[in-house]
């Protein structure tokens, strides 16, 4: 059933791309209607794979002489996330719904980078995750570049260029590993079960993983994210911050630490208290925390703070991962999801219901405009929006962070102490750019009200209401009840630990 | 030597010749007072007959041409007929999309120059003899010359032509010393006997000389670094279809000879029988001739990426781009042609041979295919080219902008073949590159073969960028003249077909891969 995801987004987007020109209004519904019906498919998927472990749709010879399979199939990973893309999809596609300029283009890059993003995350062959992963590259310059704003053809080249750099880097390691292995099958399992040697994996651990963490927004590798995700439309920041940067962390997971787990073991000798690859990942990803909130603190544009703030949450992403036990990667998974909903919504708020407004996202003009009386909602969903992303109990951000920084604190607690600083920041950080833009003490004087009545604000319409209530709702229920997510999560991650890929 | 079996063996080449006759006598006995549209189109179909004809009468046995001592001078069936087919499908496609072009009068020449060409292609990828080898190289260049000077009205065809036919003069010079010097230290034209010969009196000065030269005078035919000049000038200066043909056609033939030669020469191919230590003795002489002109062909390879792919980075002409981005491929399947296994003695002979022989056979099908995808996708890029170019008066860059809105479907064209060039899943462009490169680390392991395979993976990340700026311009940046771009029908079918052959082999590899495997008994 899940299968059908990708099968359907790539046909929606064919039929957007062949669709005539000149029908705005019809593309945004066959939009609509493919990522609803996506959704739809992966809640199913979700209720019908609970309590199950791996369920194998599809398995086809797809290169018979290389061992290459098409097979897609779905673990309590995948499916969280599956979800998670069909969540964003929908809400992307409602804070779209005012591009005017080349609609049914838009649209079918849109649905081929939904579709991409949904195949890497059901596949479990090693080439075929690699073709989807490479698939999603494009439609992301597309995007940004045609739909973009501040120096969008810049950021574009400079998205698509560390993409493929890393899935570059990415394939190196998946060749190695195919030659060293020698096995005549590319699937997760046959590659896992290959005995490869431990001083082959730890060559080739870093390799794969920082290919997929500069997708993640790994530090020092995070730079084409703030700047991409500044550059993008709504739709498109909010699809790289809440699912492509999610390809990246799930590669590290699924590909990384699956396929080399050995990679991770201590060298035999350390420097300055770093003795394996995953101490250096870990002191990167807790540099990130840090590092992001204290850049988010300084911007003056809206927009970057929420791009850095997503380099600084996709940390606890890696530190998590990096925990190596069950709560810390269940955390780690749960943050994935939680991020994914959260800095989308942040995003939409930013990018589509404020900058469309007031044409600006520079926190000082915003100042002077008062939104906190002239657009109530955005305020508000701003300030909900806001305690979900500081990590307020109550919320899915909440149960995220804990259980990392609970896995951390079992390894080791001084990784637990820095990113509490991040932590610290992020409140910080949140706060500022709330207070800054919705809520700011200059009163302002009666000729500016008049002047304000005059020329309201375009009304709040449906598309952004359904689209906050859809992820602040799945925030909120993830975050009052988080079973929900980590009673499939939990038995996935602890079958990938055990053994590989199970 | 039996007459009727050359016959045989040659009927392919006969029928293109044939056909550039008739070609000839058509256009300028009966054509004469005849629209040029009217020349043109008849005399691009009468040269596609005549490729259907030559593609009929490929012979797919295994039994060639023998000389006296019952070795192969012309080859057949397996990788020979294979690539004849291509050749022969490739010079069709070029020719089809001759037809709405008018850059000279004089139809009927063109068209027979171009099959006589494709005659010399087939004679290349057949020859097992160096004086065939010659001969069909020179028939095949002769050719090339005579079609990139044939756009006779511009300064910068003739130039070309110039450049390459003394660039190509001297490559020629230096192929035929190094032949001389291999048939002084081996005392046979035969690729058979040479390949024994050298192998039982091992490494000597005097084979290195040739092996230079033979490397100088092929890297030339293949547009690799130090000896690419003609090739950004010839790309860009040839009429559309004659660059097309020299883009694809004549690097597959090409390529053909050098996989021909690697089969001979750099492995032990033929029959070996004998004791243990003699085995031994030949596999070491084997490996010691071929060591030097493995390093040489790795050096131009690793050369070849980077200058390639460095240099397009900076082109503003898409057909100089194309050029250089042909380099870099050739560097990549230079890789594939170049890295051997290795006899160290540890293994068992019988092991080492079977190993060696699965490896490098592996690594020729991939070359077989990336040559031929290749060749596919670099025509129909030059096809849309040559469209823009004839629309807009101009092939830099700019002249691209905005064609998303003054032909969608040739836009669409153009973003599958580029994304396909830049080795993008899931288009045909990708397999080719992965198949060759897990071909490579298959035959040998070794830091640098893996050193290699990084070099080209890391250079093909910057090879998107220069293919993305055409596209750029296609899609994203505004444009400056709306007005639309009309393609002929014919042209554009061309085009989606190739279009769509390069997404269907992509989304299907086996397809291709079982097709090319077809040409071998199990």
């Amino acid at each position: 059933m899940l299968a059908w995801t990708i099968y359907l987004s790539f046909a929606g987007a064919l039929a957007l791309a062949l669709m005539p020109k000149g029908r705005p209004a019809l593309s945004r519904w066959l939009a609509l209607a493919v990522a609803v019906a996506g959704l739809v498919l992966a809640v199913l998927g979700f209720v019908a794979g609970m309590g199950q472990g791996r369920v194998t749709f599809v398995d086809l010879p797809w290169v018979p002489a290389m061992g290459i399979h098409f097979l897609l199939a779905a673990d309590g990973i995948s499916r969280v996330l599956v979800l998670l893309t069909g969540l964003a999809a929908v809400a992307g596609v409602l804070f779209s719904w005012n591009i005017e300029l080349r609609t049914n283009e838009f649209f079918a890059f849109y649905l081929a980078l939904i579709g991409g993003v949904y195949g890497v995350f059901l596949s479990f062959d090693l080439f075929l995750l690699f073709v989807f992963y490479e698939i999603a590259i494009v439609p992301k310059y597309f995007l940004i570049a045609i739909w973009g704003s501040t120096r969008r053809e810049y950021a574009a080249m400079k998205l698509a260029l560390y993409s493929f750099a890393g899935s570059a880097m990415v394939l190196i390691g998946l060749l190695a590993a195919y030659a060293t292995a020698g096995s005549h099958s590319t699937t997760l399992d046959a590659l896992a079960h290959a005995n490869l040697p431990v001083s082959f994996q730890m060559g080739c651990f870093p390799l794969v993983f920082t290919g997929f963490a500069i997708l993640a927004g790994m530090w020092p590798f995070h730079t084409w994210a703030p700047t991409g995700h500044v550059a993008a439309p709504t739709a498109a920041s909010m699809l790289l911050a809440g699912v492509v940067m999610k390809l990246g962390a799930y590669g590290c997971l699924r590909v990384g630490i699956a396929l080399f787990p050995r990679g991770l073991d201590p060298w035999g000798f350390s420097f300055i208290g770093i003795g394996s690859w995953r101490d250096v990942f870990a002191v990167l990803a807790v540099i990130g925390i840090v590092y992001g909130a204290l850049v988010a603190l300084a911007q003056s544009d809206f927009k970057f703070v929420i791009g850095y703030s997503s380099v600084s949450h996709m940390g606890f992403v890696l530190l998590g991962l990096m925990t190596l036990n069950q709560i810390g990667v269940s955390g780690a998974v749960m943050q994935m999801f939680s991020h994914g909903i959260i800095a989308g919504l942040l995003f939409a708020i930013v990018g589509r219901i404020v900058y469309e407004r007031t044409h600006t996202r520079q926190l000082a003009e915003l100042e002077t405009m008062h939104l906190s009386q002239r657009l109530p909602f955005a305020a508000w969903a701003f300030v909900i929006a806001g305690m979900a992303s500081m990590g307020m109990p109550g919320f899915s951000g909440f149960v995220a962070e804990l259980q990392v920084l609970a896995g951390a604190w079992k390894v080791n607690p001084w990784w637990v102490a820095a990113a509490g600083v991040g932590v610290a920041v992020g409140v910080a950080y949140t706060w500022r750019a709330l207070q800054k833009a919705f809520f700011s003490d200059a009163l302002p004087s009666a000729h500016i009200l008049e002047e304000e009545r005059e020329h309201p604000f375009a009304a709040i319409t449906w598309p952004e209401v359904t689209g906050v209530s859809l992820l602040l709702g799945a925030s909120l229920l993830v975050g009052v009840w988080p079973r929900i997510l980590l009673d499939t999560i939990e038995p996935a991650v602890k079958a990938l630990l055990a053994g590989g890929v199970q | 030597m039996n007459y009727s079996d050359l016959f045989r063996v040659t009927l392919p080449e006969t029928m293109l010749e044939l056909a550039a006759l008739v070609v000839l006598i058509v256009d300028l006995g009966f054509l004469r007072k005849a629209a040029l549209k009217v020349r043109v189109a008849v005399a691009a179909l009468l040269g596609v007959v005549g490729c259907g004809l030559a593609l009929v009468t490929v012979p797919l046995e295994r039994v060639g041409l023998l000389d006296a001592d019952d070795l192969n001078i012309i080859g057949t069936g397996g990788s020979v007929a294979f690539l004849q087919i291509s050749i022969l499908l490739l010079t069709v496609l070029t020719l089809l999309l001759l037809i709405d072009s008018q850059f000279t009068r004089h139809v009927g020449e063109y068209v027979s120059v171009v099959l006589m060409a494709a005659s010399g292609g087939l004679l290349v990828v057949a020859a097992q003899d160096l004086l065939v080898i010659f001969i069909g190289l020179e028939l095949m260049s002769l050719g090339l010359y005579i079609l990139t000077a044939f756009d006779k009205s511009s300064g910068k065809s003739a130039e070309a032509a110039l450049k390459y036919y003394l660039f190509g003069g001297m490559s020629a010079a230096f192929l035929l010393f190094g032949f001389s010097y291999i048939y002084g230290l081996s005392g046979s034209t035969n690729l058979y006997w040479i390949g024994d010969q050298i192998a039982f009196a091992g490494s000597s000065p005097l084979l290195y000389v040739a092996w230079i030269c033979i490397v100088a005078g092929l890297s030339f035919k293949i547009a690799a670094v130090p000896f690419y000049f003609w090739a950004p000038d010839a790309y860009e200066g040839a009429p559309a279809s004659a660059a097309a043909f020299i883009a694809s056609v004549s690097k597959v033939a090409s390529f053909g000879l050098l996989l021909t030669f690697s089969a001979f020469w750099l492995m032990p191919g033929g029959p070996i029988s004998g004791q243990r230590d003699v085995i031994e003795q030949l596999l070491k002489g084997f490996y010691h001739a071929w060591q030097p002109l493995a390093v040489v062909l790795l050096v131009i390879a690793a050369a070849s990426m980077i200058v390639g792919n460095l240099a397009a980075l900076a082109q503003v002409s898409v057909r100089r781009l194309l050029a250089y981005s042909a380099i870099a491929h050739t560097g990549y399947i230079l890789l594939g042609v170049a890295v051997k296994p290795v006899y160290t003695g540890q293994s068992s002979v019988f092991h080492f041979l079977l190993d060696s022989y699965l490896g490098t056979s592996r690594c020729f099908f991939s070359v077989l295919y990336y040559i031929v995808t290749y060749g596919l996708t670099t025509i129909g890029a030059f096809g849309v080219v040559s469209v823009v170019e004839r629309a807009t008066g101009s092939d830099r860059l700019d002249s691209f902008l905005g064609l998303h809105k003054r032909n969608p479907l040739l836009a669409a064209v153009l973003a599958i073949l580029f994304l396909s060039l830049a080795g993008i899943p899931p288009l045909v462009g990708f397999w080719a590159k992965f198949n060759l490169f897990a071909a490579v680390l298959g035959v040998s392991a070794g830091p640098v073969p893996f050193a290699l395979v990084a070099l080209a993976v890391a250079m093909s990340a910057v090879s998107l960028y220069y293919y993305l700026q055409v596209l750029k311009r296609a899609y994203v940046m505004p444009a400056i003249d709306n007005s639309p771009i009309h393609a002929h029908p014919v042209t554009m079918a061309v085009l989606l077909l190739i279009a769509a052959a390069v997404v269907v082999l992509g989304c299907f590899p086996a397809l291709l891969q079982n097709w090319i495997g077809s040409f071998y008994p199990a």
